[in-house]
């Protein structure tokens, strides 16, 4: 059974085509990794998954995409809800102004959820799921930004878990950070794929292979190979994705 | 070889007289500007006393104090600031964060722009057919205080647009991606992210309005009122119009001379405390909100 499933994806920036006929379907319970040289168009596909590009004026797109069988860009979408059942996580680990405990709180006090209890309860569940309870329990109500790189980024991957997705979206999400805080999210990265679905953008080859399931080379915009990431990495059917994976070129 | 040293010396020959040239001009400018001050302070602190600063002006205002028209300075910023900063904080998160690019939004930008480059004294001409006459408010502190707000209004929605511009897009994305509405983001996300720099704006706009003498000179300004204004509309005398008066039009200008230079010394100082307010606002809110 297919989670994500794009047939024939095509967008565009104003005049400019940033993604051509893109068709590619993801498993539940699996992590897919996105790779390709820069401005291939990794982030793009991402963001239409949630539909965050909807925020930039002046797009538009073609195909369809399905999460759990349904449309996502159908006129009765409700988009609130397809982005509180898509999770995202980015580059730069981006906290709000506020303090651990709000900033996790924040997705539930932002859909209406009031009981102080379920919040709490939810607050605590995604800390200790991304293995950030030891570190922070002591103080919860001091601001995010007293938190390291790190940490910052486990707080927002809490704060995107705390509201019960089901898939995950993550752009590029250690590559602000040490190798010691970037292993600690690929573990927990491996772990959350028992729940969530995850779609990762990465440039690192080693952490995609470490990681992923199934990996997706992009280039200039197309899907060029897409495949298990053991034969993405071991025998490739394309030049292109070789040539890419062996640090030829990208 | 030679060709390429000669290339050299005359890189570096170009540069230290581009360089000596700025570092000329820039310190020029800080001293003619130390200069300027220095001049009004010297010429000023003679008259400044406490009598000078808490009483009315005597004698044709050759003497006494100017308390009036500090008070009614301070009440002009307060009404301005009253009207000025709502609407032109709600003004600008509407232009930036809910109209779409293209030239709806084009029209309206180059249209506060032009607003901000309008000569202060049609705003006062304008001030004066719109709140003194047609809406009644007569000569009063309302008048002046609005006429002055509709003059830093196109400044306020500037810094606060460059304020919310500076926001990373991420923050609202990661908002968005939780499933919270567009205003929900911008009330809890993007505006505490964008308040430091939106507060100093809004200060350094205090500055402007507590210094206009133009639009105040039909909607407000009192040549000579020796009492307090018991409410806004009421007249009231200020600082840069009273400045303008003793120098230019008093009972003695010879005589009252060092009194506009008192005055003056006074209007500076309260533009340089609203500017180093402005420093110490922003330094504690961008520290709550520091970026990693
Ligand atoms: N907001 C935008 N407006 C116009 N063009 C854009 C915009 N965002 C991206 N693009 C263009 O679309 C193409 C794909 O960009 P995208 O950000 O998806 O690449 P990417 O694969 O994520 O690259 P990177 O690895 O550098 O993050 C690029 O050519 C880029 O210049
Ligand atoms: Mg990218």
């Amino acid at each position: 059974m297919h989670k994500i499933v794009s047939q024939n994806v095509n967008f565009y920036y104003g005049e400019f085509q940033a993604l051509h006929d893109i068709s590619l379907s993801v498993k539940e319970n699996t992590v897919t990794a996105l790779i390709g040289p820069s401005g291939c168009g990794k982030s793009t596909y991402l963001r239409l998954l949630n539909r965050m590009n909807d925020l930039i004026d002046n797009t538009h797109m073609s195909g369809t995409i399905t999460i759990d069988g349904n449309d996502i860009y159908d006129k009765h979408t409700n988009v609130d809800d397809l982005r509180k059942n898509v999770g995202m996580v980015f580059q730069k680990p981006n906290p709000f102004p506020k303090t651990i405990f709000e900033n996790v709180a924040y997705g539930l006090r932002v859909n209406g959820i009031t009981d102080k209890k379920i919040i709490e309860e939810r607050v605590i569940t995604s800390i200790e799921q991304v293995a950030l309870w030891e570190e922070v329990k002591d103080k919860l109500h001091k601001s995010a930004f007293e938190l390291s790189g790190g940490q910052q980024q486990r707080l927002c991957i809490a704060r995107a878990l705390a509201i019960q997705p089901s898939v995950l979206l993550m752009d590029e999400p250690t590559s602000a950070l040490d190798p010691i805080s970037t292993s600690k999210v690929e573990e927990l990265i491996y772990e959350l794929k028992k729940q969530y679905t995850i779609v990762i953008v990465t440039h690192n080859m080693q952490q995609a292979g470490r990681i992923s399931d199934n990996t997706a080379f992009f280039y200039m915009g197309e899907l060029i190979e897409y495949d298990k990431t053991k034969t993405i990495f071991t025998k490739p059917t394309k030049k292109q994705t070789e040539d890419y994976i062996t640090g030829r070129f990208g | 070889m030679s060709t390429e040293k000669k290339l050299a010396n005359k890189k570096r020959r170009n540069q230290n007289i581009a360089f000596g040239l700025f570092t000329g001009i820039s310190y020029s400018v800080v001293g003619l500007l130390f200069v300027i001050l220095a001049f009004i302070v010297v010429k000023g602190i003679g008259v400044i006393s406490w009598e000078f600063i808490s009483a009315m002006p005597k004698e044709g205002m050759t003497a006494g104090g100017i308390f009036p028209a500090i008070v009614g300075t301070l009440c002009l910023v307060l009404v301005s600031m009253v009207f000025a900063f709502p609407v032109g904080v709600f003004a600008a998160i509407y232009m930036n964060e809910y109209v779409k690019d293209g030239w709806v939004k084009k029209i309206i930008k180059q249209m506060t722009n032009n607003l901000a480059g309008v000569p202060s004294i049609v705003f006062g001409l304008f001030g004066m057919s719109l709140f003194v006459n047609k809406l009644g408010f007569g000569d009063s502190i309302l008048a002046g205080g609005l006429t002055l707000g509709l003059l830093v209004l196109p400044v306020v929605i500037r810094t606060t647009e460059e304020s919310l511009k500076a926001v990373e897009n991420t923050f609202r994305q990661a908002s968005l991606g939780l499933g919270a509405s567009k205003w929900q983001t911008t009330r809890n996300v993007v505006f505490p992210i964008a308040f430091p720099n939106i507060i100093t704006g809004l200060i350094l706009s205090i500055g402007r309005v507590s210094g206009e003498t133009a639009p105040i000179l039909f909607t407000v300004a009192a040549y000579f009122l020796p009492k307090l204004p018991t409410s806004i509309f009421d007249q009231a005398m200020a600082l840069p119009y009273h400045l303008y008066v003793i120098s230019t039009s008093g009972t003695n200008i010879e005589a009252s001379r060092a009194m506009a230079y008192g005055t003056a010394l006074v209007l500076i100082v309260i533009v340089l405390i609203s500017n180093l307010l402005a420093n110490k606002l922003r330094k504690h809110f961008g520290k709550k909100v520091k970026m990693n």
